[in-house]
């Protein structure tokens, strides 16, 4: 297909997208009875949601957008839907890691034997619904109440257990997650509504000319900070603590959906309220650039103390969400490019290391990095693609991580910022330091006493097989990152032309 | 038949009232289908009447045929239209649910019980769609009375609460009348349109803005306006669930359409904005009643009165919404005018469910609703969302259109009250979802597929009455249908109620 | 001094409403009987009766009788020659709204009564907080 960029269709289908996970949702409650049916249907919507958003790529990566108004609800502002380039990026990594993730779900909740499924696998439907919305979201508007709804359907994710612990961890996120977006992201939206009279994204931003360079400053951090599902310092602390959730939850929400969705809505804000045009102009980005590096040092020196292997994952996962925020920080073509496409890299590295402590969790109840010594024997496919997991995140070859860092430090460069190109490199050298020993201590640690009765003791089929899918997926994405580098190329292209 | 829809509002439901009490002597079956299709044409003839309002303009309708000034007059615009609609479909609602709570609360009072329903529903009706000043207080006394003697039907604390609103609400109304008073004295006339022809050629007259403070002041005595709320928070807690539900949702609002009415179609918009220097006074007080009703429920250890506490904050809200005097305040206060009917019936019904199930309110003493109610408990997250004011319900908007006028009228403070406002309400329903959802004793991975583990010492628990269920799910999918609406409500009527200069 | 005693004589119905409503005012607030302050209620509202009541007169008026039939224009009437009947006519409807006010009133009066056995605020007070241990509300 040539066609010139960005021409406009309407179609149902972002709307289908985002409705097949929400209305298979009385299908799941009603076959509460029947496990095996309700993990089918899980599938099913899974598998046909990635189907919907995958149908759209031809499209987009053809140079089409694809809208669909779902309801007129403000004079001015009404539900839209829009999938773009950077959208569609998102909305294909979320779709295709939630297959991958209920058949996790489904080992891991039987393997635990876990109360409560079909709400799990309700709300998780329900999230993956909220996680679509954003991606595919055409105004703020919409993706506040994406966004919104998200906050609320991981609730009970988070506070699956009912236990005491689960009561504070939920009572946590929700005071970060919903305070923040109430009382910071709502009056700036409303703000931004009432100056510039529209709240639809455009690539050139919409504030530019209307909005004052202290306001702007002031609503440019209200937001940052205010989608603290981003886990910027100092609103990150909900992260670790929602790693009370059984660990599916953490994988795909925690370091993928709900994260991603929190850094997508900024980089949205970024690019396509505000447009890069403006911000260079004001020259804003640094304080933007600064918070986020300081976030990326200082999580990943905590993250080399945690000994919670989850916990470890969580502060890995912050400082990694801070990487995308800087390469949209940077105003840069290779940064924003790098910001997208670490959005897709992470999530297939992190989904793994989640889904290898799950298992290694399911397989021996073991929690900390400290036990795990001398694991890799026992659990060698596991181990391997921990490792593989690894190297993506750290950045280093065949991990696809690589590429995503490879652009981010481009981007550094083209915007002359080599402060945050060091910080770049120092974190991911901390980032190697706080894996590569867990590493190590399995494969090379002889284990203290028997944890095991066999000699090869793998977590179950249906917790083994999603790391491994998800590690491969992760080094071929290092050899043909083609349909997210596309993706990537298009929406910097759109936003800074050429 | 069609040109006596504006009678018959009022009428249908008077007379059933009539009709109930006789026939509760003889066939007491017959009581609540007579009730139910009084509400319902009631119901039936708003929404008729708003339908030909917005296709032909304001309607007009003289009681008996004598014209104004003389006779009484029924006047329909958009404003009121659009309100008898709601206020009708809430009674109608509320009355849909309550049949078998309310038999087995009131057995013999049952039938008092319809018929006080009936008069309360015709008293608010009449005062959203009379055009006389005076012909307004008779009807805002009917509300008010059968109100007193609704709330008395309730057990324990219900009567001495009651009797303090008796005391609140007849000083309320005294100082409206006593203002109208004024008003009689300065244009001799009582028909509002008339008065409003009137007034401009007195101005300026320290008697007119005597008589506006007057009917404001008795007005915010009505509507709980903080610092005149204290008749209502043990009112509404006290009551008989079915009672508070009915009484909760609309007395307030219809108070505050009043207000409105009064402000825009007695004074006029330029006489209240520009020469009383009420505005800000006023504005603060919407500010006041926002933060502290919203601080005193955050004190309240009972579901009921905790809602009731928000009524009180929620009142800040329509009050300093009108009181920005621009069109996104305006059209924000009269939206919430129409949310917040629903959103205060949907809570207040669920907490009525669970009242009348769980045979307590008290906060602590409701672990484990999720489980044993789950679908009571579903209407209340979405009612207290909205409340929040979590998009796509329909509280999110109005409270959108508010801190927009909020922002365009440079107050700040008004803003920053919403906003802590909706936080607190964030920490209230979920601080009372925590509650429910947790239990106290929790096995983390023992109980697979097990549904039923009655909590302990409360006895089993079970799913509210079907007719309260039903009542409720649908109350909360209509206010996530308001939500996705509201663009049309705004666009199609609130817009053009509004005074049209207005910037 | 003067003109102050003109100005209270001249206008004495109006202070004498006023008076009226701060007596019933001050017993609603302050007596602690219930009956009392149902009584200071309705002195209040029968203040802004007898406002209206006031407002209608005329000096040297008459009950506006009008003594021919009409139509019958045998001569005008002068507006000035009766007093102002509409005032008077609204006032029936508040008297009547007045009793209903206070029937309710005294109705919750007895049922608080056999609920408490006795009316005075302050005791029923210490009947609920021994009742309900912990409430903090302070009025009923």
């Amino acid at each position: 297909m040539t066609v010139e960029p960005l021409q406009t269709m309407v179609s149902i289908r972002p709307l289908i997208a985002v409705l097949v996970s929400l209305l298979v949702i009385p299908i799941l409650m009603s076959s509460a009875r029947s496990p095996n049916v309700r993990e089918a249907w899980t599938l099913g919507a899974a598998a046909l949601k990635f189907l919907v958003v995958a149908s759209m790529l031809p499209l987009v990566l053809g140079g089409f957008q694809i809208e669909y108004s779902i309801a007129r609800v403000l004079p001015g502002y009404g539900l839209e839907l829009r999938v773009d380039a950077l959208g569609m990026l998102f909305a294909l990594v979320s779709s295709s890691l939630w297959i991958v993730t209920s058949i996790y779900s489904i080992g891991y909740m039987r393997g635990l034997k876990e109360h409560a499924q079909t709400r799990y696998y309700c709300f998780f439907a329900l999230s993956l619904s909220a996680t679509i919305g954003v991606a595919f979201s055409a105004n703020l508007l919409t993706m506040y109440l994406f966004y919104e709804v998200l906050s609320l359907a991981t609730y009970p994710l988070v506070t699956h257990h009912q236990d005491p612990e689960a009561r504070s961890s939920g009572r946590k996120y929700l005071v970060f997650i919903l305070g923040t977006s109430i009382a910071m992201v709502l009056p700036a939206m409303v703000f931004i509504a009432q100056k510039t009279g529209t709240l639809t994204f455009a690539p050139q931003g919409i504030a530019a000319g209307t909005i004052g360079p202290q306001a702007a400053t002031v609503l440019l951090l209200l937001f940052v900070f205010g989608f603290a599902k981003a886990a910027l310092m100092p609103f990150h602390a909900w992260l670790p603590a929602a790693m009370v959730a059984p660990t599916p939850v953490s994988a795909l929400l925690h370091a993928v959906a709900v994260v991603k969705v929190g850094v997508f809505c900024i980089l949205r804000v970024m690019t396509s309220i505000f447009g890069t045009g403006m911000l260079t102009d004001l020259n804003i980005s640094t304080a933007v650039c600064t918070i986020a590096a300081f976030t990326m040092i200082v999580s990943s020196l905590i993250a080399l103390s945690q000994d919670g292997l989850k916990r470890r994952l969580a502060f890995s996962t912050i400082g990694q969400l801070s990487y995308i925020v800087l390469g949209a920080a940077l105003l840069s073509k290779s940064g924003l490019i790098g910001a997208a496409l670490h959005i897709a890299m992470h999530a297939f590295g992190k989904i793994t290391l989640f889904f290898c402590a799950g298992a290694i969790f399911v397989a021996s109840g073991v929690k900390n990095v400290s036990g795990m010594a001398g694991i890799g024997r026992r659990m060698p496919l596991t181990m391997a693609a921990f490792f593989i997991g690894s190297l993506s995140v750290i950045g280093l070859p065949p991990g696809g991580g690589f590429i995503s860092k490879w652009h981010l430090a481009i981007g550094t460069v083209e915007a002359h910022q080599f402060v945050m190109l060091a910080a770049l490199l120092v974190s991911s050298l901390l980032n190697a330091a706080y894996f590569l020993p867990v590493v190590y201590r399995a494969f090379f640690c002889p284990e203290p006493e028997s944890l095991f009765t066999g000699p090869v003791q793998e977590a179950p089929t249906w917790c083994l097989l999603p790391p491994l899918l998800t590690a491969a997926a992760s080094v071929v994405l290092f050899f043909y990152p083609q349909p997210f580098l596309d993706l990537a190329r298009l929406a910097a292209q759109s936003i800074f032309g050429g | 038949m069609k040109e006596q829809l504006p009678a018959l509002i009022v009428a249908v439901p008077l007379l059933a009232a009539l009709l109930v009490t006789a026939l509760w002597w003889f066939d007491r079956r017959l009581c609540f289908p007579i009730a139910i299709a009084a509400v319902g044409a009631s119901l039936a003839a708003a929404v008729t009447l708003l339908l030909r309002v917005l296709s032909e303009g304001a309607v007009d309708y003289y009681l008996g045929g004598w014209p104004p000034p003389v006779g009484i007059a029924y006047r329909i615009d958009h404003l009121n239209g659009l309100i008898a609609v709601a206020v009708s479909l809430v009674s109608f609602l509320n009355l849909a649910a309550c049949r078998t709570v309310a038999e087995q609360e009131f057995r013999e009072k049952t039938g008092a019980f319809y018929a006080l329903y009936l008069l309360f529903t015709t008293g608010l009706l009449g005062i959203l769609i009379t055009g006389d000043a005076f012909n307004l207080y008779v009807l805002l006394e009917i509300s008010s009375l059968t109100g007193y003697a609704l709330l008395g039907l309730g057990p324990g604390r219900a009567f001495l609460s009651g009797l303090n609103y008796v005391f609140m609400g007849t000083v309320g109304a005294s100082l409206y009348l006593l203002g109208i008073g004024y008003l009689y004295v300065i244009t001799g006339s009582l028909n509002m349109a008339d008065i409003a022809a009137i007034l401009p050629s007195l101005l300026p007259s320290n008697l007119v803005i005597m008589a506006f403070v007057l009917c404001l002041t008795g007005l915010f005595v009505k509507m709980a306006l903080l610092p005149l709320h204290g008749w209502l928070p043990n009112a509404y807690t006290y009551a008989p669930s079915m009672v508070s539900s009915l009484i909760a949702p609309l007395t307030t609002k219809v108070m505050i359409y009043v207000m409105i009415r009064i402000t825009l179609s007695v004074f006029s918009f330029d006489f209240a904005f520009d020469e009383t220097l009420l505005r800000l006074p006023i504005l603060w007080l919407a500010i006041l009643a926002i933060t502290i009703g919203s601080l005193m429920a955050l004190s309240q250890r009972r579901l009921k009165k905790m809602l009731s506490y928000i009524v009180v904050a929620e009142v800040g809200y329509m009050v300093g919404g009108f009181w920005l005097g621009n069109r996104s305040g305006m059209s924000g206060a009269v939206l919430h005018i129409i949310n917040d009917a629903f959103m205060t019936l949907c809570v207040f019904l669920a907490a009525g469910a669970i009242a009348f199930k769980a045979e307590d309110d008290r906060l602590r003493n409701l672990t484990g609703l999720f489980r044993t109610m789950p679908a009571t408990m579903a209407a209340l997250v979405v009612g207290a969302l909205s409340l929040i004011g979590i998009p796509p319900t329909c509280g999110f908007f109005s409270k959108w259109y508010l801190i927009s006028g909020g922002i365009e009228a440079g107050q700040y403070g008004f803003v920053a009250a919403l906003i802590f406002s909706s936080l607190v309400n964030g920490i209230l329903f979920f601080r009372v979802f925590e509650i429910c959802y947790f239990e106290p004793t929790s096995p983390p991975h023992a109980y697979r597929y097990r549904r039923t583990v009655p909590a302990a010492g409360t006895g089993a628990v079970t799913e509210a009455p079907a007719d309260l269920l039903t009542v409720l799910i649908a109350t909360a999918v209509l206010l996530i249908v308001l939500g996705l609406y509201s663009g049309e409500i705004v666009t199609r009527v609130i817009h053009l109620a509004l005074p049209p200069g207005l910037s | 001094m003067e003109s102050l005693a003109t100005f209270i004589l001249t206008k004495y119905n109006y202070w004498a409403v006023i008076i009226l409503l701060v007596i019933g005012l001050y017993a609603m607030i302050a007596k602690k009987n219930l009956v009392k302050k149902i009584i200071g209620m309705n002195i209040f509202q029968t203040a802004i009766i007898l406002f209206y009541v006031s407002i209608g007169t005329k000096r040297g008026a008459t009950l506006p009788i009008i003594e021919h039939a009409y139509g019958d224009s045998a001569h005008a009437v002068h507006a000035a020659d009766y007093i102002n009947p509409l005032p008077h006519v609204l006032m029936l409807t508040a008297i009547v709204v007045s009793v209903a006010t206070l029937g309710v009133a005294l109705a919750l009066a007895m049922k608080i009564h056999a609920q408490y056995g006795t009316l005075e605020e302050d005791e029923i007070q210490e009947k609920i907080m021994e009742s309900e241990p912990g409430s903090t509300s302070t009025s009923g």
